[in-house]
């Protein structure tokens, strides 16, 4: 037993049908740190959570609480935070249709009856003392996200929890809300909370947390203090490899030109649409990849989901080729020669239960019409062959794509878009969630397309990815287009500064 | 040693594979009955050529009866399968749109006179009619279901409390009585073809069903948007128009079932005509191993489903269950079913049947 | 100056229905219809609608509806459904009758039966969809299949219950002070209620306070709202989904009891859809289907406004049978559709 340990998990195991998730994982978080879990998809990282929070059962191991030398078992997500263990999902795991107050306290009170006025004023002081703008009585759906999201943690935090597990909290909110929640995790390491972070983002990692533990492939690869573990070495630890494939692709980056006549393969002129955008101008060139770039939530998707007209599009010019079109539907885009992979890949990406085969052949089948199928052969031929062509790693062309990890059904999606050979393809965070292999091949096969002559829009959250990719950078900020850069302004600062409006 | 437990293992995947079909569960189901019929009394199975009331050869055995009886059934499974799939809900008012169907029907044979001696329309103008007017019945559930985003169960709830009102109000609550004898063909028999012309009627159906899955993308799109709503709409589909084209489907459905109910008797009796066959159609969907809440389906078990509903009212009949009685034979039958193909059961057997082999082997 | 004062005004209110939760928005709009639609009853109908025994009879004849209407809200609420409370409530018209003519039963172990013949529904149920997971709608089907088969199994044809203690139960009247009104003879006749009103009255009260303060009730909104969140707050769903069936259950129970004392009788046929009464009122006292949303007021109000509407219809001449039926439908539809639209703009 290491001193100072608030929670010490040692060879756990756990097995699911065909996978053996998490191979003996020794796991250990100490008094009043931030402890960053870091690990690829697929990892194990979300499985050693889950064995914590009670949501998945052990099968073997064993798991310490403050030093105590008897081990503990949770069963249940309740017994978890009995224990003192709370946890806030990237996902919002509160009820809308509850009030804020009613989030802060359901399920934790053994009473029958509660007096609601007393709650109500304790939520309001623990909302004040946090910094979140809500009220106790308001609805929580009506609430933005990043609060819903705060409150969460209010939640967590007036729990007086041993450990606080951050999944993923910060995907959803913006750096001012990010700052305010680190602000928030460095009181509570101050007060002795032991913190588990996972995250995706490295530099936030460097920012708060004291130690960090790698997991790959259901093992544990080891445990640093950040001091010890410099970014590089963090990444090759988390891939297994060196870095020599990400250095492969810097310098790629295509020198597009354009051409004194070309007429742009799409031109947008004062597009808007019902989510909330400003009207915006917008082209693009056969050939070219550019990219959309901005905080979360600066409109980056909204603009190309008007493009593609997923959102109802209120007014606007759109020419393809020099030839105005009119896009009201996604199916009008189609039909113009527009691929589009959405943002959020389980929502409006894949169709789950359906075979990796149909999803492949599913926009191209929808072009061609209602009463030409593909035979059943030819979608085999089809689906082969993508299958081969992306190397997505599936059973069969008959496997339900949702049992497919993340990285290959991305793959899918994109095979899907490609098999309709669009002359114009929108990727809206296509790496996202994904292994750095797998992010690595996107990018690659962007730039190969691109050199074929489609045109490409690649959208993504991490800005090198972007600087590596793109010839040609549109800015946004608080849902308007503030800023266009190329050539030489391509650079980390630069974009840096547009984002955030200092350059004035 | 090694290689036979690989041998098992293959065997038994093979096995487990087949077990997954869906098309096992109404199967099975249908063994189970008919070697419970075996059993209790093998004159079940006796089928007999004889000659009904006005000479025409006819076969007659339980057999016969339920693919008579099942017919209804069937026709209307194929329409419940789409509309389930699509919409992840039920149409519970397939009863009461039966009922407005063979009320229109008989309102354009007979013209507004109750007892006419000639027919006052050709029966094909007066079933054209009753399938346009189902089919808008159905485009209406559709509508309330695709646009204003209410649960299928409870926007069909509208037209199952309105539905016998308004069969009834279309005919002015008479009851009229067709006297024409080719009217009665479609509810019997053609003469001279000793299998009932329902039968007929369902395969018809279904053949057409089978070539409008095999020549159209109808099973891709309603899967994908019974799946993936904003997924199927951002591949170019229009979710909507496809939840309304298969409850469309299902008003059509309803109209030839219609059609062979109101030819049964030549009449109608409005508070009557095909009770509860809402709850026995959807019982058919889910006894032919369909999720409820929509995505993929598998056409062929839902049929088998509905025949096997029918097989077993007919059972329960010949053991002299009254009518009235039916369903509670036939709620402890679904309770059975559901309770086996419930996940956390399977689970749960799987689990312990793994520690006794575990044992064994120990 | 006027016209800013109206701008300001009318912001207010609109800010006022966006901080609503969704509950009392549907409650109120709820309300407001059914006195709207009773005023209007007053004006066009005439005097009838003004007597306020009028009113008491449509309490009178739907204590029952009432009662089974709570109970389906509290599943609703949950995000289930049960379709079995018709056939339920036939099963103890029919048990109970037969029990009190039949073996001379006395009515204290009628009601005791009654009560045991609902919870075990609910329990059953209840089990079987929140342990087994298995989908309401399929089980509850087969429960109401069941009931109702299990109805002419005990007895095939109606009879009247003719047990004494009974009736005299049954014909209780309790009199409500000064709301009486004089008949065409001139006599001062006084308004009544039957027993069933009070503890239709008594369900509504106890279980609006149930799913307003205590920890159960708001795990109701809490599972209806988000499964998979309420789980990891710490609800156990299983349980609240469990409870949620039983109560709705135990109230069955008591709801098939009160419609038995208002009929007197067994039949068969009895309460046949009065599943769906009790849905479409739980729908139009402002209940989600999708679960998360409701009240138990907005229930009761529910009920009301659906049997307001069918007075209407028939104290207008309208009495075919049919009318009844298009008009609760009519009701239905465009409560489901108001409902729709008011959430669809609220979300926006």
């Amino acid at each position: 037993m290491k001193d100072g340990s608030v929670l010490e998990m040692r060879g756990i195991h756990k097995r699911f049908p065909g996978v053996h998730a998490l191979q003996g994982v020794d796991f250990t978080l100490r008094k009043g740190e931030i402890h960053a879990l870091m690990g690829e998809n697929g990892a194990g990282k979300s499985t050693l959570i889950k064995v914590l929070t009670g949501v998945y059962s052990k099968d073997e191991g064993q798991i310490f609480l403050e030093g105590n030398d008897k081990a503990i078992a949770i069963r249940s997500p309740q017994e978890a935070q009995r224990l003192g263990i709370s946890t806030v999902y990237q996902e919002i795991t509160l009820c809308p249709n509850l009030s804020v107050a009613e989030n802060m306290y359901i399920g934790r009170t053994e009473n029958i009856y509660q007096n609601w006025r007393k709650i109500n004023s304790d939520t309001d002081k623990i909302l004040k003392s946090l910094g979140i703008p809500a009220n106790a009585t308001q609805q929580l759906g009506s609430c933005s996200i990043a609060v819903q999201q705060m409150v969460a943690i209010a939640r967590a935090v007036d729990m007086e929890c041993k450990v606080l597990i951050l999944d993923e909290p910060t995907s959803s909110l913006d750096e001012q809300e990010v700052a305010k929640l680190f602000k928030l995790m460095r009181d509570l390491r101050a007060k002795g909370v032991g913190i588990i972070f996972v995250t995706h983002f490295l530099d936030q990692v460097y920012e708060v947390c004291d130690r960090i533990t790698v997991m790959r492939d259901g093992k544990l690869v080891g445990e640093y203090p950040i001091k010890d573990l410099p970014r590089v070495q963090l990444v090759s630890k988390m891939l297994g490899k060196e870095l020599d494939d990400m250095a492969d692709i810097r310098g790629d980056q295509p020198a597009y030109e354009k051409g004194d006549n070309t007429v742009p393969v799409l031109e947008a002129e004062g597009l808007v649409s019902d989510a909330g955008i400003k009207p915006f101008d917008f082209h693009i060139n056969k050939g070219e990849v550019n990219g959309f770039t901005g905080l979360l939530g600066s409109g980056r998707s909204e603009c190309v989901r008007a493009i593609f007209g997923a959102d109802r599009v209120t007014g606007g010019k759109v020419k393809m080729n020099g030839k105005s079109v009119k896009i009201s539907k996604p199916i009008d885009a189609m039909k113009n020669g527009i691929g589009y992979l959405p943002e959020d890949r389980k929502i409006d990406g894949i169709v789950g239960e359906l075979s990796v085969r149909e999803n492949i052949i599913l926009a191209q089948q929808v072009l061609k019409g209602f009463f030409k199928p593909f035979s059943k052969s030819e979608q085999y031929k089809i689906a082969d062959e993508y299958i081969k062509l992306l190397s997505i790693k599936t059973a069969s062309a008959d496997t339900p794509i949702k049992s497919l990890s993340g990285g290959n059904q991305q793959k899918v999606i994109l095979a899907r878009w490609l098999f309709t050979h669009p002359e114009y393809l929108i990727l809206d965070e296509p790496t996202r969630g994904i292994d750095i292999g797998t992010k690595i091949d996107i990018q690659k096969l962007v730039l190969k397309l691109a050199s074929e002559g489609m045109s490409v829009t690649f959208i993504s959250s991490e800005l090198d990815e972007m600087l590596r990719t793109c010839s040609r950078l549109v800015v946004m900020r608080d849902r308007k287009m503030v800023g266009e850069l190329s050539g030489e302004d391509l650079n980390q600062s630069k974009v840096m500064n547009t984002i955030a409006g200092g350059d004035k | 040693m090694s290689k036979n437990e690989v041998k098992k293992s293959t065997g038994s995947n093979i096995l487990s594979g087949l077990l997954r079909n869906q098309i096992c569960i109404p199967l099975a189901a249908l063994l189970l009955l008919a070697l419970f019929n075996l059993i209790m009394d093998p004159t079940f199975f006796r089928i007999s050529l004889g000659h009904n009331s006005l000479g025409n050869p006819v076969l007659t055995g339980f057999l016969i009866t339920i693919l008579d009886n099942g017919s209804e059934l069937a026709i209307l499974a194929i329409g419940m399968t789409l509309v389930t799939a699509a919409s992840g809900g039920q149409d519970i008012s397939v009863g009461a749109a039966t009922a407005i169907a063979g009320s229109v029907l008989l309102r354009v044979l007979c013209g507004g006179n109750s007892r006419p001696e000639t027919l006052q329309a050709p029966i094909i103008v007066a079933f054209l009619v009753s399938c346009v007017v189902a089919m808008l019945f159905g485009a209406f559930n559709g509508a309330l279901v695709a646009y204003f985003k209410i649960q299928p169960m409870i926007a069909t709830l509208i037209l199952y409390t309105a539905g016998r009102s308004i069969a009834a109000w279309i005919n002015n609550n008479e009851l009229p009585i067709v006297s024409d004898r080719t009217f009665t063909y479609f509810g019997s028999f053609i003469p001279g073809i000793p299998i009932p012309t329902p039968f007929f009627i369902a395969v018809v159906c279904i053949i057409i069903i089978t070539l409008v899955m095999k020549f159209t993308n109808l099973k891709l799109y309603v899967q994908s948007v019974g799946i993936n709503d904003s997924s199927s709409r951002l591949n170019g589909l229009n979710p909507e128009l496809i939840k309304v084209l298969s409850f469309v489907i299902l008003g059509l459905c309803v109209a030839v079932v219609g059609l062979i109910k109101v030819s049964r008797i030549s009449s109608i009796n409005y508070s009557v005509i095909a009770k509860d066959i809402e709850m026995d159609a959807i019982l058919a969907v889910a006894l032919g191993g369909n999720a409820l809440s929509g995505g993929k389906f598998n056409m062929a078990a839902s049929v088998l489903g509905a025949y096997v509903i029918q097989f077993l009212t007919q059972t329960l009949y010949k053991y002299k269950v009254p009518s009235d009685a039916l369903p509670a034979y036939k709620a402890i039958v679904v309770i059975l079913l559901v309770v086996i193909s419930a996940p956390t059961v399977r689970e749960f057997v799987s689990g312990q049947w793994k520690k006794l082999k575990v044992k064994e082997v120990g | 100056m006027s016209a800013d004062n109206k701008n300001t005004s009318s912001v207010s209110l609109g800010n006022r229905i966006k901080n609503m939760t969704d509950t009392s928005l549907l409650l109120t709009i709820t309300i407001v219809v059914f006195f709207l639609m009773y005023i209007g009853a007053i004006v066009f109908q005439g005097s009838g609608f003004l007597k306020p025994q009028t009113f008491f009879n449509i309490l009178n004849a739907n204590a029952a509806l009432i009662i089974l209407a709570c109970g389906l809200s509290l599943v609703m609420i949950t995000g289930g459904i049960d379709i079995s409370v018709g056939g339920v409530t036939a099963l103890i018209s029919m048990s109970c009758a037969v029990y009190l003519d039949y073996h001379d039963g006395n009515v204290f172990m009628a009601i005791i039966l009654a009560l045991a013949i609902g919870l075990a529904f609910g329990v059953f149920q209840g089990f079987l969809v929140a342990y087994l997971d298995i989908q309401p709608f399929i089980v509850t089907l087969a429960g109401m299949f069941f009931a109702r088969g299990m109805t002419t199994i005990v007895n095939t044809k109606p009879f009247n219950v003719a047990n004494e203690a009974f009736v005299t139960l049954k014909n209780t009247r309790i009199i409500v002070p000064g709301m009486g009104s004089v008949n065409k003879l001139g006599n001062y006749v006084n308004a009544y209620v039957e027993i069933g009103v009070i503890v239709a009255l008594l369900v509504v009260i106890v279980f609006f306070c149930i799913l307003r303060w205590t920890k159960l009730g708001r795990a109701f909104y809490a599972v209806g709202g988000n499964r998979q969140s309420a789980l990891m707050l710490g609800i156990n769903v299983r349980r609240t989904r469990f409870m949620a069936h039983l109560l709705c259950g135990l109230l069955a129970g008591i709801g098939g009891f009160v419609y038995f004392l208002h009929v007197g009788s067994g039949s068969a046929s009895h309460a046949s859809g009065a599943e769906m009464d009790a849905i479409a009122s739980s729908i139009i006292g402002g209940t989600m289907l999708s679960g998360g949303v409701g009240n138990i007021i907005g229930t009761f109000f529910g009920v009301l406004s659906l049997s307001t509407i069918q007075n209407i219809v028939s104290s207008a001449g309208l009495d075919q049978a049919w009318w009844t039926g298009i008009t609760r439908a009519a009701m239905l539809c465009l409560f489901l559709v108001v409902q729709s639209i008011v959430i669809a703009r609220k979300k926006k």
